[in-house]
């Protein structure tokens, strides 16, 4: 297991349930989710063109990109419908004292 | 609706979009038999929307287009016969003869067609420097063009004259657009949104020229020179033409496969089948119901060439599980403009506008009666998929709610309580 640190990116009380919100960590963009109460990060860019996926269309754990319509999982980044047959990269998340952290590996 | 046996060999005509995602969705669904491919173009099956933005802008390059990149095509086992061309169907016999002659066997045949550019009958329009733009060797010579100087000239305010102009701009070449409409996207815009559209390319430096036509182009060995209706002339150092495109039903047509007099398509049902139960459609030749429209369409679109396709190659495998049917879907980039549509609404009574048009920002929809036909959207793609989903679910919604910036779309999704 290689370390990760964790970042503060949000307070919990920001993102509604079925909200996204686009957060940078580094050079790395990354979509925070909030899904029925619980949080998930995964990239933001969509790995079949460039788009942010925290601008598209959340529905359930289900994210839709904004240009294509293609689909990934948010709480496993798994590509989940045409055009997107790659996954996105997904992060730890942990919610500590009403602060959401995600955590990104060290390189 | 009895599946095609997954030992049979399904023959694919058309090496576009539609055609690599029968391919795909086929191996997906477990199809184990031999799967051959026909393609006129020695690529394997490429997207066609960055070529008219990415490519003449220089952003994206002719490999980044793949469908299917690399390793993802090879482990399709696909039996690609490139650079080749199906002249005929033979219906009793289940076979398909090539341009060279071979006869290849099918036990289900998808034709993916697609369709061609249409051509303007004029004068000069053989000259070096005249172009069209159907395919990625197109979209390299005009990317090459687009370095030289001199004025570029396109013909055709639609779509892809729209995106080459706004590339060419980009690349800071002078442009003039003429279109013999008295607006642009004639077909696919409203006027007071056709009217906003010139305003930006206008804004950028297109020179528009509408309701004029070209007569003749001029040039010893290249263009030079485009003589218009009204006898003015304009030097240019290359010319797009781009009037739309027509499908090529042909080989259907001469197999006796029914075509839509309306649109030129080949005539399939909900799944894409043709009259013949070992023969499909898929893709922009194909003219099929959609009972979210209300009518018979042929669609020329990125999405229905991806979403039918695979529609089609599960109707195959027995696993398709329902009709297609989506509400038609379309987008455009030009400058910093992402414009989106859905529906293909022909008649409305009412419109709600959401954000400001000023802003550069918002969204148009169309109602017919109680009825919302359609949407377009200037950078509010999001706000389009919500849209697109009260279509899908015909969920009904008050036109000024939707146009209230204070009502969350996701909440005008939810069901009444």
């Amino acid at each position: 297991m290689t370390n990760v640190t964790f970042h503060r990116v949000a307070e919990a009380t920001a993102l509604g349930d079925g909200e996204a919100r686009h957060v940078e960590i580094g050079d790395r963009q990354i979509a925070l989710f909030n899904v029925g109460g619980s949080f998930f990060a995964i990239d933001d860019v969509c790995t079949h063109a460039f788009a942010l996926l925290s601008d598209g269309f959340v529905e359930g754990d289900i994210i839709e990109c904004p240009l294509h319509g293609g689909k990934f999982e948010i709480k496993t980044g798994k590509a989940c419908a045409a055009p997107c047959t790659e996954d996105v990269k997904t992060y730890p998340v942990k919610v500590e004292s009403g602060a959401v952290l995600v955590g990104i590996p060290a390189s | 609706m009895t599946a095609i046996d997954a030992q049979a060999q399904i023959v694919i005509v058309g090496g576009g979009q539609a055609g690599g995602w029968v391919a795909r969705t086929l191996r997906d669904q477990g199809h184990a038999g031999a799967i051959v491919l026909v393609g006129e173009e020695p690529h394997p099956p490429y997207e066609r929307p960055p070529l008219s933005k990415g490519l003449l802008l220089g952003t994206a390059k002719p490999e980044s287009t793949q469908l299917f990149p690399g390793e993802a095509w090879t482990k399709l086992r696909i039996d690609h016969r490139a650079g080749m061309r199906a002249t005929r169907i033979e219906r009793s016999a289940h076979r398909v003869a090539l341009s060279d002659g071979t006869l290849i066997d099918y036990g289900a045949l998808v034709l993916a067609t697609g369709a061609r550019v249409r051509r303007l009958p004029l004068d000069g329009a053989a000259l070096p420097g005249v172009h069209y733009l159907r395919d990625l060797a197109d979209s390299a010579a005009i990317a090459a063009d687009l370095e030289r100087p001199g004025r570029l000239l396109v013909i055709g305010g639609g779509w892809i004259g729209l995106e080459v102009a706004a590339a060419a701009r980009k690349r800071g070449r002078d442009v003039t657009l003429v279109e013999a409409a008295p607006r642009l996207c004639n077909r696919a815009l409203p006027p007071d949104l056709a009217e906003h559209l010139a305003t930006i390319h206008a804004a950028h430096g297109v020179e528009l020229r509408l309701g004029k036509t070209v007569t003749r182009l001029e040039g010893q060995g290249r263009v030079s020179r485009a003589v218009f209706s009204d006898g003015a002339t304009l030097d240019v150092g290359a010319v797009v033409i781009g009037i739309g495109v027509q499908p090529n039903a042909e080989l259907a047509a001469e197999a006796g496969l029914e075509i839509d007099p309306a649109n030129g398509g080949i005539v399939v049902d909900d799944n894409g089948r043709t009259a013949d139960p070992a023969i499909f459609a898929a893709g922009d030749v194909a003219s099929h119901p959609n009972d979210l429209v209300g009518r018979r369409i042929r669609l020329e679109s990125w999405e229905n060439a991806q979403n039918q396709a695979i529609h089609v190659a599960k109707a195959i495998r027995g696993t398709a599980g329902g009709p297609y049917a989506e509400v038609p879907w379309f987008w455009s980039d030009q400058y910093d403009v992402n414009i989106q549509l859905v529906g293909l609404p022909q008649r409305w009574d009412r419109t709600a506008t959401r954000g400001d048009p000023a802003s550069g920002t918002f969204l148009v929809a169309y109602f017919d009666g109680p009825a919302l036909v359609g949407a377009a959207a200037f950078n509010a793609g999001r706000d389009l998929r919500f849209v697109r989903r009260m279509m899908q679910l015909r969920v009904a919604v008050a036109p000024e709610r939707l146009a209230d910036p204070q009502v969350k779309l996701q909440d005008l999704l939810k069901p009444a309580h």
